[in-house]
This record gives C-alpha cells, sequence and structure tokens, in this order.
C-alpha cells in the first residue's frame, strides 16, 4: 500500500521559520550588547577620566579629526530598530486576551514549573521593558554628546532618570540572561551527551550571571548617583579629562 | 504512623444535565505503598460508587490513568500518596474532551493528531511482501525505539501552557513523532514534507521551549533534545526552501 505524500499543494510559508530565527537572533545579539553596554558604563568604577574616554570612543574621538557624535545618533538608532523588531516577534508568544492570561495564570500557579515561571518572568520584563527603554533610547537618540562622567551623573540625579535606571537595570539583565539560558535549551545549544546536567549548569550559570550583572550595575548607578549628588551644584558642566585641564584647573580640583 | 489523607476530586458528568463541576473532598487512611490506583479504587468501593476515572494497565505503560495531580500532570499508577502532601487534589487533563471526573478522551484527540500529522511510515513505492525489509543500522533502531516508548497519555499537553493557551498546539506528543519519522530510514518524506506539517506556529515554531512536557513526561522521552532538533531542522528548511507553491 502506499499512502499519500502529504505536501502535493504546498500550503506552508517559511515565514514562521524566519520569525523564530529572527526572534532569537535579535534577542541574542541584544542580549550580548548589553553585556558590552555593561561594560561602558561601569567603566566609572575604573575612574572619571576612563569613563570619559570610552564615551568619546564612540564618537570618533581617538581616530578621527573630529569627533562625530551623529555616529553614535546612529547606533543608538539601529538598536532601537533592533528593540522595536525583537518586541514585534516576541508579542506573537504574549497571552493574546483575557481566557488566555487567565489560563496561563491559574496553570503556572498550579504547575510550580521552574521554566514555565521564567517565561512568565520574560513576559513581565518584556512588557516593563517596552515602556522604560524607550525613554532612555530616546535621551541617547537626542542627546548623543551628553554620555561621559558629569554629564551621565547630572542626567541620573538632578535630571530624575535614577529610579527609570535601577527598574530598567532588573528588567535588563533579568530579561537578557533568562533570555540566553532559554535560547540554549530552545536551539540544543551545548547540549553534549547529557540534556538534564547540562540544562542544569546553564541554569546555574544563568543564575550566576544575573548575581553577577545586578551587583555590577547597582554598583555602577551608585557611583552615578554619588557623583550626581556631588556634582548637582554644578549640573550642566561639562567633564573635562584630567589631561586637558590647565594646571590651575588641576589644583582647584584637587 | 499513617497518615490521613484528604483528596479532593473533581466531579462532573457533562452528560447529566443537572450536574455541576464541582471539588468533593474524600478522606481515607494511608497505607504502605499506597499508589493513586489502590487510593481511587478504595475511594469508589467505600465512599463514591459513581466515581469515574481510567485504569487499564496499572504500571505506567497504557497512559490511561493519566490526571492531574496535586497541580501537576502525571500517572495515577506509578504516583505513590507517600509522595504527595497529606491535603490534595485531583483534575481531569485539561484540553481534552471530558467523560466524567477524572476520565476524558485522549483517543479521539490523539487519532485526529496523528491523522493531521501523518504519523506513519510513508513510502514511496508498493511494498515487496515477500522480501525482507532493509536493514537499518542498530544504533538508529535505538533512536527510532527510544521516541516509540510515548504512551499518549497527555502528561506533555497537559503541562504545556501553549497547548492550553493556543488551540491547535500539536504540542510534545504531536512533535516528538514527526522526529520519530524524520529519523525513521524507512520513511522516504524529507524536511520539506515534515515542514508543510509543522512548520509553524501550531508545530515546532509555536513552542516557546518552556519544557514542562520534558520534566514531566511520566516516560522521560528526551523531548528537550527532540524539540531542539526538529526546530533546527525545520528552521534549516524555512531558511533554504525555495519550493514555494
Amino acid at each position: 500500500m502506499t499512502l499519500p505524500r502529504p505536501c502535493a499543494a504546498s500550503a506552508a510559508s517559511p515565514w514562521p521559520a524566519r520569525l523564530d530565527l529572527l526572534q532569537s537572533l535579535s534577542g541574542l545579539a541584544l542580549a550580548l550588547f548589553m553585556w558590552l553596554h555593561m561594560g561602558f558604563v561601569s567603566a566609572i568604577l575604573i575612574s572619571a577620566d576612563f569613563a570619559w574616554a570610552v564615551a568619546r570612543f564612540f564618537e570618533g574621538y581617538f581616530f578621527l579629526p573630529r569627533p562625530q557624535a551623529w555616529l553614535v545618533t546612529a547606533f543608538v538608532a539601529s538598536i532601537a530598530l533592533l528593540f522595536a523588531l525583537h518586541a514585534l516577534l516576541a508579542l506573537r508568544r504574549f497571552p493574546a486576551d483575557w481566557r488566555q492570561y487567565r489560563i496561563a495564570a491559574r496553570h503556572g500557579s498550579r504547575l510550580r514549573h521552574g521554566d514555565t515561571m521564567l517565561w512568565f518572568v520574560q513576559v513581565a520584563t518584556g512588557f516593563a521593558m517596552f515602556f522604560l527603554a524607550p525613554v532612555h533610547l530616546y535621551a541617547m537618540f537626542m542627546h548623543p554628546d551628553l554620555i561621559g562622567p558629569y554629564e551621565s551623573a547630572d542626567r541620573v540625579w538632578t535630571g530624575g532618570f535614577w529610579p527609570l535606571y535601577l527598574a530598567l537595570l532588573f528588567a535588563v539583565e533579568v530579561h537578557g540572561s533568562v533570555g540566553l539560558y532559554r535560547l540554549a535549551v530552545k536551539w540544543g545549544w551545548f547540549e553534549g551527551r547529557d540534556a538534564r546536567t547540562t540544562r542544569r549548569r546553564l541554569k546555574l550559570a544563568m543564575w550566576g550571571l544575573i548575581a553577577f550583572l545586578l551587583t555590577l550595575g547597582l554598583t555602577t548607578l551608585l557611583a552615578e548617583i554619588r557623583m550626581g549628588i556631588e556634582h548637582a551644584p554644578r549640573a550642566g558642566e561639562r567633564y573635562v579629562p584630567t589631561w586637558q585641564r590647565s594646571p590651575t584647573a588641576v589644583e582647584e580640583a584637587r | 504512623m499513617s497518615r490521613r489523607l484528604k483528596i479532593s476530586i473533581f466531579r462532573h458528568n457533562p452528560r447529566d444535565p443537572r450536574s455541576v463541576p464541582r471539588l468533593v473532598d474524600y478522606e481515607l487512611d494511608e497505607r504502605p505503598g499506597m499508589t493513586l490506583f489502590i487510593a481511587l479504587n478504595a475511594i469508589r468501593d467505600t465512599q463514591a460508587p459513581d466515581l469515574n476515572f481510567d485504569f487499564v494497565c496499572r504500571a505506567g505503560v497504557c497512559g490511561a490513568c493519566a490526571m492531574v495531580i496535586d497541580g501537576r500532570p502525571g500517572l495515577a499508577c506509578r504516583t505513590l500518596t507517600s509522595t504527595l502532601p497529606a491535603a490534595f487534589s485531583l483534575y481531569p487533563l485539561p484540553v481534552f474532551r471530558l467523560v466524567a471526573d477524572l476520565s476524558v478522551d485522549t483517543g479521539s484527540w490523539m487519532r485526529e493528531l496523528a491523522e493531521r500529522l501523518q504519523t506513519w511510515v510513508h513510502l514511496d513505492a508498493e511494498p515487496d511482501l515477500d522480501r525482507l525489509e532493509a536493514r537499518m543500522e542498530p544504533a538508529l533502531a535505538e533512536a527510532v525505539y527510544e521516541l516509540d516508548r510515548c504512551i499518549e497519555c497527555g502528561c506533555c499537553i497537559a503541562a504545556c501552557a501553549t497547548a492550553q493557551m493556543r488551540e491547535g498546539f500539536v504540542g510534545a506528543v504531536g512533535l516528538v513523532k514527526i522526529a520519530r519519522f524524520r529519523l525513521d530510514s524507512a520513511d522516504t518524506r524529507d524536511d520539506a514534507d515534515f515542514y508543510e506539517l509543522v512548520g509553524n506556529d501550531e508545530g515546532i515554531f509555536g513552542c516557546m521551549s518552556l519544557l514542562a512536557c520534558n520534566d514531566l513526561c511520566p516516560k522521560e522521552l528526551p523531548l528537550q533534545t527532540q524539540l531542539a532538533w526538529l526546530r533546527r531542522k525545520m528552521a534549516g528548511q524555512g531558511v533554504r526552501w525555495l519550493r514555494r507553491g
């Protein structure tokens, strides 16, 4: 007996596969970018001069005849587009109506299953970022030149951005780390011969990553707040690196 | 010292117009080695002769006794009451048609799934019944057999948030069957054919990798590995696919 083949008239679209891949790739790119971002912002923990150099590096200060702030604007725009693409693709997975929300909530509370709860965390942190991230991205887009030791500290404290950054820090680092774990199990990365052991280790790495990034992020934010409080009377003053200051100014600063 | 168990059981008979869905509490003394199969039979023998629930093999082979035990799907015949708190609930599996109380019709759902996903070996030509079948490497036969151990109990569907939220999602039971036939060297279908069946949001791309199916499968099938493998295969097919109809 020969049974009919299933695809006599093809109705399948390649787009579900492509959208799934795009969601994963955009999430991976954003999560890895946020690692770099954490590296950049935590430069303030080393020194104000170093933080200034990192900020100016992205304007081409060290390799172009004149610094170009639009480079940062363009980069911020590309990150914003990637963020919008990822959000749009992730929306497909959100519960769509009241019935689905009710089912999901009831199911999650009864099942008491770790990875199912992690997905709820992703939904909640992702939803929070819909509102938190655009505020920061818009500020960076419009004022790329106001990234620097004093400039950032003034924005954090005098500009009242610290509550937003505090919430964004938790949302981003948890969402990114959980997302990387979920990507690994979704596509079978690093699985090896024993998938259960690998998954346990991946989850351990995820919690470790969350703890590390939150500690580093909170320390950085506290440093910015401290600098912002100290610099509040002179808010708006631009930072000048030590080596560019006149000897008198350096003496005064001391 | 034996415990006094309080089991809250979902009771409802959809065929009885007077029946109202409700939880009814039953109490009984726990015995050493008591399974839910024993407990439910004791309740039916002494307290609720009209209680509906399914059992066939009592050994975790048939999958008939799957139900939601203290919030998590599992096989009643393989669940020791000693692993549960003194007070717990029993619900029928969601998604499937309720027959009555703890009994659901998984059979119709699984048959529809099998027809929809065409879960049988597809051949290009009439097999010659007078000749031996083509040989299969033992390792491949083992791999196919490993996935054939699925007993269609429905626990993976009940554990899956996606299957409950989105009607039509084939769940791990459907996807692992596709993985099984994709492995089988006797099946002549290729990735493009399998993509037709599960290359959509009701198939592998609807799976959110919550992995409750993997963690609660009573047969401990390697669902996490198989779902990731199938996703990679179908994603690859979706990217390179040029056969637009």
